[in-house]
């Protein structure tokens, strides 16, 4: 089904998607209108332009595919399914993400994968290009997010990086460490081996936007995890 | 060998010539305060465990034991009292910080039992509610005042989602996890009975109490446990917990070791893990980024669930509600200082908020005074412990109340404050398959189907009294409440005249 999303608001928008019986949308002209695909699990949405926040909150299954950037908060609260943005997103990427797949050919905003976690056989995984800002992995819990910095000058990292990490993994392509990282974070040069973990994803990544899956895992990675299990075991008495 | 400082709180008092030596204390104590002596056949106390759940003293067949204060104090200074002291002691101790449960205890002016209500005497007669029909049955959710009519003249209706209750009185929100499985399948079994509605709290919805949608209110919180689509869709409702009256501004954290095999598929975290709620939700700034949330959630759900946004009781918070209304919220909860909880840290909650009463009060009339009343429905929290409170709550604005630790008490607890050690001798607010058990839900939702019910006729009755037959005509009608010994400041912020005028 083509939506032409000009002129339409975002209630309109999204309600045509959710009570047609089709499987496939792509929508053109979009601009700013929030929540595409919200909760849905059986959809492929195709999408020319800049959708808005919350683009695929809750998502439950569907595939999401943007011909431009993406704005704040996509993949909140993600259950499964897959987000592409062919450009740059917004803050709060993939918060508190469960499963699912999100791949951002250039650039993402502060907050990316905040509060990610993982369950069972539910592991999510968020691929980022170009560079990302502050409060990278803030509270991660499970999953992997990949920074591969394509372009970017220094580590593609902002300030904060892993502040609140209990669990998953970061891999960030760079010659340099993230400065700062708290305590309870464990920063290493990740070894052949753990490069192998990320080759598929790396695949998938390179199959959306193209590159070469090969010249990027040759180049330098650092791996993050936690420290400890329980980073914020504050010692507590009973009172 | 180390000197502890800290002096016993109670004192186990064993009647020896009421004493058959059964030891039920012992089996039925978590804590390990009693011990069986055979050598000397003797029951002995270990009073430094003890934490006055009254457990023992429920289920010793011969009434031998009492538990009381300690009688040993060190001296009395007004100041530095004993409570103060022992918490020293106990932070130079261990270098903890203080964690407590439940609501505050100390000793804060509780507005309610400062506030009386009217009765009709000659000129308007009472009412009798055994005798004629009276209506407690409320609707929440956003009341258009829209109408619009068609080309035939047929008025039309902006349809908005609404949560139906028979009774103004929902049990709010505490977690699978903080509270046991028993202890929320009897509130689960309750609310479905009452036609009212409990709340899963921010620990998800157990896979056993899907059954219970229709009366269930789903929580989404900043850690968005067990948040996905199939617990949006189960519920009918969903409540953003933004904030709890017992810990504004404060996180929850619920330790790993606590994390076993149910709450880990519940909440959708491997077991064993940490499960850590931020203090904010990291996407929400401002009052547009409420609305986005809101709205996304509606978009999740198809608009057929109202949306409550759940805050804790603070200075600013006419303010914060006036925001809130106009995020796109059906219903706002406001929990006050006193409420409950099942951990927190002491000075957080014997220290921040603001009571109930006051903000309720301030809250209705700020969203009256801009108009925006009806596009909301407040439901107040944090404390409400009878009957005579949720008709005060109700003549001061609120549409309904949340109660919790009313219906724990229903269920057993007898308030010991020590939710947070895990080890609930009542079987609530614990994990422990042995203690769990001892909560049969069938019983725990009698007791609480029979607290509602009872407190159902005496709202009935108080409004009868005031010659008022419909919950909705007692909504924001302060006329029937008289503030005794108030400050004018508090009369004003109360919106209410002191007794006498």
């Amino acid at each position: 089904m083509k939506i032409d999303a000009a002129k339409m608001g975002y209630s309109e928008l999204n309600k045509t998607i959710r009570e047609s019986d089709e499987s496939r949308f792509e929508l053109e002209n979009v601009l700013g209108q929030r929540y595409v695909g919200a909760g849905s699990s059986d959809k492929e949405i195709l999408i020319s332009g800049t959708p808005g926040n919350a683009l695929g909150a809750y998502l439950n299954g569907s595939k999401i595919i943007v011909h431009g950037n993406a704005q704040d908060a996509i993949g909140d609260t993600m259950n499964d399914g897959a987000i592409i943005v062919h450009g740059s997103c917004g803050d709060t990427t993939g918060y508190a993400m469960r499963s699912g797949e999100i791949y951002v050919e250039k650039n993402a905003g502060y907050r990316v994968g905040i509060h990610m976690k993982s369950y069972k056989e539910q592991y999510p995984i968020i691929v980022i290009g170009g560079k990302v800002g502050d409060f990278l992995g803030e509270y991660q819990a499970g999953g992997i997010i990949i920074v591969l910095g394509i372009g970017a000058e220094g580590c593609p990292v902002g300030s904060f990086c892993g502040t609140g990490m209990h669990g998953g993994e970061m891999f960030i392509r760079s010659d340099e460490a993230p400065a700062g990282l708290p305590a309870q974070v464990c920063c290493t040069e990740a070894t052949p081996e753990e490069k192998e973990q990320i080759r598929r994803y790396i695949d998938r990544f390179v199959k959306h936007f193209g590159n070469s899956t090969d010249e990027l895992l040759n180049s330098k990675f650092y791996k993050l995890i936690p420290n400890s299990a329980n980073p914020y075991k504050q010692l507590y008495v009973n009172n | 060998m180390a000197v502890n400082f800290n002096n016993p709180l109670f004192e186990v008092l064993r009647n020896p010539d009421r004493c058959i030596r059964c030891r039920v204390c012992e089996r039925q104590c978590a804590n390990e305060v009693h011990k069986y002596d055979a050598d000397s056949d003797k029951m002995f106390s270990n009073e430094m465990n003890c934490v006055d759940c009254q457990r023992c003293v429920c289920l010793c067949p011969t009434q031998a034991l009492k538990i009381r204060p300690n009688e040993n104090q060190f001296r009395q200074n007004a100041n530095w009292n004993m409570q103060i002291m022992d918490e020293v002691y106990k932070q130079a101790g261990s270098g903890g910080v203080l964690l407590s449960a439940m609501g505050t205890p100390k000793d804060y002016p509780v507005y309610w039992d400062k506030i009386l209500l009217n009765a009709s005497q000659v000129t308007n007669p009472p009412i009798d509610p055994l005798r004629e029909p009276m209506e407690t049955k409320t609707f929440l959710g956003k009341k258009s005042q829209k109408i619009t009519y068609d080309k035939n003249g047929k008025a039309q209706f902006e349809k908005t989602p609404y949560l139906e209750l028979d009774v103004p009185i929902m049990f709010s929100a505490m977690s699978f996890g903080s509270i046991s499985k028993n202890a929320h399948e009897s509130l689960a079994k309750a609310a479905t009975k009452l036609g009212t509605f409990y709340n899963t709290g921010e620990g998800g919805l157990h896979r056993d109490f899907y059954q219970y949608g229709a009366n269930t209110i789903c929580q989404v919180a900043s850690g968005r446990f067990g948040v996905f689509k199939g617990y949006l869709d189960a519920g009918a409702a969903i409540e953003i917990k933004m904030g709890q009256g017992a810990k504004p501004g404060i996180g929850g954290h619920l330790p790993g070791m606590k994390i076993d095999e149910e709450i880990s598929k519940t909440r959708m975290i491997p077991m064993g893990a940490d499960a850590i709620s931020p203090a904010p939700h990291h996407d929400i700034y401002s009052i547009e980024d409420l609305r986005q949330l809101v709205l996304s959630l509606k978009e999740a759900t198809n608009y057929e669930k109202p949306v409550i946004v759940k805050i804790a009781a603070v200075h600013n918070i006419a303010a914060i509600a006036s925001g809130i209304a106009r995020s796109g919220a059906d219903i706002i909860a406001i929990d006050g200082f006193r409420g409950g909880t099942g951990a927190a840290p002491t000075r957080i909650r014997d220290n921040v908020g603001i009571p109930i009463e006051l903000a309720l009060a301030s809250v209705d009339s700020r969203l009256r005074d801009e108009g925006i009343r009806n596009d909301v429905s407040i439901v107040v929290g944090g404390s409400i412990r009878s009957a005579a409170d949720v008709v005060k709550a109700v003549a001061l604005g609120a549409d309904a109340v949340y109660i919790a630790t009313a219906a724990l008490l229903s269920m057993g607890c007898h308030l010991c404050r020590s939710c947070n050690t895990g080890k609930c001798n009542w079987g609530i607010a614990t994990q422990r398959a042995d203690l769990v058990k001892r909560l049969n839900p069938a019983i725990g939702s009698e007791r609480l189907v029979n607290l509602i019910t009872a407190w159902d006729h005496e709202i009935k009755e108080m409004m009868g009294g005031m010659g008022i037959n419909s919950i909705e005509a007692l909504r924001g009608n302060r006329l029937m409440l008289r503030g005794v010994g108030l400050t004018q400041k508090e009369l004003d912020i109360l919106g209410i005249m002191h007794a006498g005028e």
